[in-house]
């Protein structure tokens, strides 16, 4: 009886969205304002979402963006920080959701800048929650719904369906922590894409942490979702996806609108200096190296290194790293890219030699590692990377005060007292010379926007002096105009100081734009070093795991 | 100015803000039922100072990732033992009670190192686990009251019989020694019980101070992203382990003030329900089981204090019965359970 009303009803509004494609938009967004208090975050934002459009949402760190998509969604944090003024109409009705649940059963779904999945549930398990598919048993008449036993093949051929139309290959059976990044952020899209009555979508940077095939593959799947009807809001600071896939290109500057147009008549330097709102170069900066570069000794030496870190396993890596060069390392998400740098910090466990500096560096010990001077730059900046509750200078100056007794001001009985005022100084350097857009250096590192939050993490390792740096995604979610800066700053580093710097990135351009060498990690093992300049088809094919050297020419 | 307002409401929250309105009300409503707005604020005054350190003592643990201190009683018992240890010497004064103190707590540090151990092994489950490390230790003091070979016939069963009272006054030894420290009345009825007050404030001052050092940074990271803590070079074990030893000798001390402000020690079944006045006022407070400040402290010492004097009081002469106690029953358990619900609103 409901379910036939059900049906009927949604005819009626079918019919009815058909009648209106031409005179409503499926989303309007009007007049948004918000502030956190006081400090004005959006002014006055307007804009459209057709039915299968994709619209590309590009801005400055702390834009706005994020914030934006948020109201949309109803996430909490706005109605806590005071709510906001405007309207948003879905089908031409306003909306105000108070809470997430709300947006979802009213067709929208989001995949957020930091993720929102479960570790120890499956693939099947994290795309189905709360939408499990359930057998009927007698019990549900006792006790209702919530004791429906789950029919677990019709939710893994749910679950196979929605990777499906994603195009990976995730076999529905693997828990989230076993995932890589890449991983996780698909299941992510899969998990809203199960929704059946899904009208709006919005991503948020959802290919930070890809490499370019796992992104490519993932922008083949928005345009299937787009073919399906639904509309889409991406948000990239990967201008040239942005490109790829959007119909209509909107561009946030300081809170406001600047620019509302197609895809069609923009570029890629066009948008890029209109985010900034002065032009921007793309200046390469590979040094020549000098010729005493080349005679320099080895920093770093890695023999057989195996790290179990989950969903990134290094089976056997050796590795020499030499004094002030920057070497980078590449491969596809899975591979154990990642694994390589988190096993030189102890942060998983790993067996094998590492020898720094000639001395033998104890593995398994992240405090070792750190005293012998190498520090860290965490992919995960939310989970490992940030205290999220404290603010931006105690997170800056955490790692050099609890390792190399800096920032402290010693008082009578050995006590070491926090010196506040050298903290300041020093966050208010960084902030200055990274550009992070904050209130200032007491501001909760929870309150920064994604990009800069990674330029917190940046300015930590650079606070501890180290002689190696190990940066993971050191530029994860960093727009295109600070990107350039923070490659700078380390670049800067690299040569004043001398740091060597290992620098793990999923973004070739990245490594080939900074770094001396590049090794390739395939299945856990090194299938190659090449230097910065070799041709792309060579990486390329290391990626897939084809050895220059056995097979020059075959693939 | 709505800014300010905003501020303040979010700080604060909203039932801290009602409780408190709560009790304007009762303070409106006491002198028309015939109660005397100077003794009960005296009452509180003493309550919250008697009451406050053993609040404080949650401090360390919920900062370190350990949770709320249910196993408080540990730290109880120390300061029982040390009570009872320089009473066993016939010490009376401030000599008497600073000397309770140093028995105390090398007491504490042992037993806080052991329970350590302990919770080190069941990350996770901390608070279930400190519950019944709490509870079981109780029974076995109940045995080591019987056994332990004390000879002053003060403290021992009257006529010669083995094993300590379970109630011992401390007239005659250090009753209300701080209580009476520098204190002042005002009028016939109203008391100032400054020293308790002042060991208080200096207590929350060193808390404030700890965590301004490099240790007290390494133990609020442990708690509050222990991944980041161990990545950045943080021992979290030994954190964890020092954060339980802290929390279990201020517990120890608390209790001797404890002691002294409400002049009997209590033995035996004594400590059983100590923790859980103490858990209730820091959440009330508007701590939550990873993050506490002194702040929440003091703040929830004196709404947990004030509720649970001043309701009883109206109500019984509203009522015109005598049914303080019960009430009192009443009243504080209910704030434990609404302080445990919004324990789970935290974790969220
Ligand atoms: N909870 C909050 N409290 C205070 N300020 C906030 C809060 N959340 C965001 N902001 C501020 O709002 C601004 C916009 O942040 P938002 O996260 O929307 O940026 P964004 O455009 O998504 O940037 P990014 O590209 O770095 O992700 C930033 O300046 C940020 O500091
Ligand atoms: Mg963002």
């Amino acid at each position: 009886m409901f379910q036939a009303f059900h049906l009927f009803q949604m005819i009626r509004s079918s019919n009815k969205g058909e009648r209106q494609i031409s005179s409503n938009p499926l989303l309007s967004i009007k007049n948004i304002q918000k502030d956190f208090y006081g400090n004005k975050v959006l002014e006055d934002i307007s804009f459209d979402l057709d039915r299968g459009e994709i619209v590309g949402l590009v801005g400055e760190n702390g834009a706005g963006k994020s914030t934006l998509m948020n109201i949309l969604f109803g996430m909490p944090v706005i109605q806590k920080t005071g709510g906001y003024k405007g309207t948003v109409q879905l089908n031409g009705k306003d909306i105000c959701f108070r809470d997430p649940v709300d947006a979802i059963e009213a067709g929208i779904g989001m995949v957020h800048q930091e993720f929102f999945l479960i570790p120890s549930f499956t693939a099947t398990e994290n795309i189905l929650l709360n939408r499990e598919s359930t057998q009927y048993n007698f019990l549900v008449e006792l006790f209702g719904d919530r004791l429906q036993k789950l029919d677990r093949t019709a939710m893994k051929e749910r679950a196979i369906r929605a990777i499906q139309t994603l195009g990976v290959d995730i076999h529905p059976d693997t828990l989230v922590s076993e995932m890589p990044v890449s991983y996780k952020q698909f299941t992510e899209i899969a998990r809203e894409i199960d929704r059946e009555q899904m009208k709006v979508l919005v991503l948020d940077e959802p290919t930070a942490v890809m490499t370019e095939s796992e992104a490519s593959t993932f922008l083949t799947a928005m345009k299937r979702l787009a073919a399906r009807g639904i509309g889409q809001i991406f948000i990239s600071h990967r201008l040239h996806e942005i490109l790829e896939v959007c119909d209509k290109i909107v561009v946030l500057r300081d809170g406001k609108v600047i620019k509302n147009i197609p895809a069609s008549e923009a570029t890629l330097r066009n948008i890029a200096s209109w985010m900034v709102g002065r032009e921007v170069g793309t200046t390469s900066f590979r040094r020549a190296r000098s010729a005493d570069d080349q005679d320099t000794s080895v920093l770093l030496s890695i023999d057989k290194l195996k790290v179990d870190m989950p969903g990134e396993r290094v089976k056997n890596v050796s590795l020499e790293v030499r004094e002030g060069e920057i070497l980078g390392i590449g491969g596809l998400a899975g591979q154990g890219k990642l694994g390589i740098a988190n096993g030189i910090m102890g942060l998983y466990p790993a067996q094998g030699s590492i020898i720094l500096n000639g001395k033998p560096l104890p593995l398994n010990n992240p405090l070792e590692s750190l005293k012998a001077g190498v520090a860290f730059i965490s992919e995960d900046r939310r989970g490992v990377g940030l205290l999220l509750n404290e603010s931006l200078k105690l997170n800056i100056a955490f790692t050099a005060m609890q390792v190399k007794d800096r920032f402290i001001k010693r008082l009578p009985g050995g006590i070491k007292w926090q010196d506040w005022n050298e903290l300041d100084a020093s966050a208010k350097e960084f902030i200055d010379r990274l550009e992070i857009r904050c209130t200032g250096p007491d501001q909760r590192v929870v309150e920064l926007s994604g990009g800069n939050q990674q330029k917190v993490c940046v300015a930590k390792v650079l606070a501890m002096e180290p002689k190696l740096l190990l940066a993971s995604e050191p530029t994860r979610g960093i727009d295109i105009g600070a990107k350039q800066l923070v490659l700078e700053v380390l670049r800067e580093f690299n040569q004043r100081d001398r740091t060597t710097i290992v620098m793990t990135s999923s973004e070739l351009q990245e490594l080939r734009s900074i770094c001396d060498r590049i090794a390739i990690v395939y299945e856990g093992e090194i299938v190659g070093i090449v230097p910065a300049d070799a041709p792309m088809e060579d990486i390329g094919l290391l990626m897939l795991g084809n050895k220059l050297v056995d097979e020059p020419t075959h693939a | 100015m709505r800014n300010i307002f905003e501020r303040a409401i979010n700080t604060l929250g909203w039932a801290r803000l009602i409780i408190a309105a709560f009790l304007l009300v009762l303070f409106c409503v006491a002198p028309f039922v015939g109660i005397r707005i100077d003794t009960s604020l005296s009452d509180i005054l003493v309550r919250v100072g008697m009451n406050g350190i053993m609040v404080l003592s949650m401090i360390p643990m919920i900062q370190s990732g350990c949770g709320l201190n249910f196993g408080l009683p540990l730290g109880v018992i120390a300061g029982l033992v040390g009570a009872v240890t320089s009473m066993e010497f016939n010490w009376a004064g401030f000599f008497g009670f600073f000397m309770a103190i140093v028995f105390a707590v090398p007491l504490a540090i042992i037993l806080g190192y052991l329970y350590a151990q302990i919770l080190n092994r069941a990350k996770g489950d901390e608070m279930m686990i400190a519950t019944y490390v709490g509870f079981s230790s109780v029974a076995f003091m109940c045995m080591m009251w019987l056994l332990l070979p004390y000879r002053n016939p003060l403290l021992l069963w009257g006529f010669g019989g083995t094993g300590l009272r379970t109630t011992i006054s401390l007239e005659g030894f250090w009753l209300s020694i701080l209580d009476k420290f520098l204190s002042f009345r005002i009028g016939s009825l109203f008391f100032f019980p400054t020293g308790t007050l002042l060991l208080f404030a200096l207590a929350c001052l060193l808390m404030w101070g700890f965590f301004r050092t490099k240790t007290g940074a390494a133990m609020m990271a442990t708690g509050s992203n222990p991944l980041f803590a161990r990545a950045n070079g943080v021992d979290t074990d030994q954190m964890r382990t020092l954060s339980v030893i802290i929390s279990t000798v201020i517990g120890a001390i608390g209790m001797v003030v404890y002691e002294q402000s409400f002049g009997f020690i209590q033995l035996y079944m004594g400590p059983f329900y100590m923790a859980f006045p103490a858990v209730a006022a820091v959440l009330l407070g508007g701590a939550t089981i990873n993050r506490a400040t002194i702040t929440n402290v003091v703040i929830g010492v004196i709404l947990f204090q004030s509720i649970l004097t001043m309701t009883p009081s109206v109500i019984n002469n509203v009522l015109k019965t005598d049914m303080a106690e019960v009430i009192r029953i009443i009243v504080s358990n209910g704030m434990i359970l609404y302080a445990l619900t919004r324990k789970e609103q935290a974790k969220k």
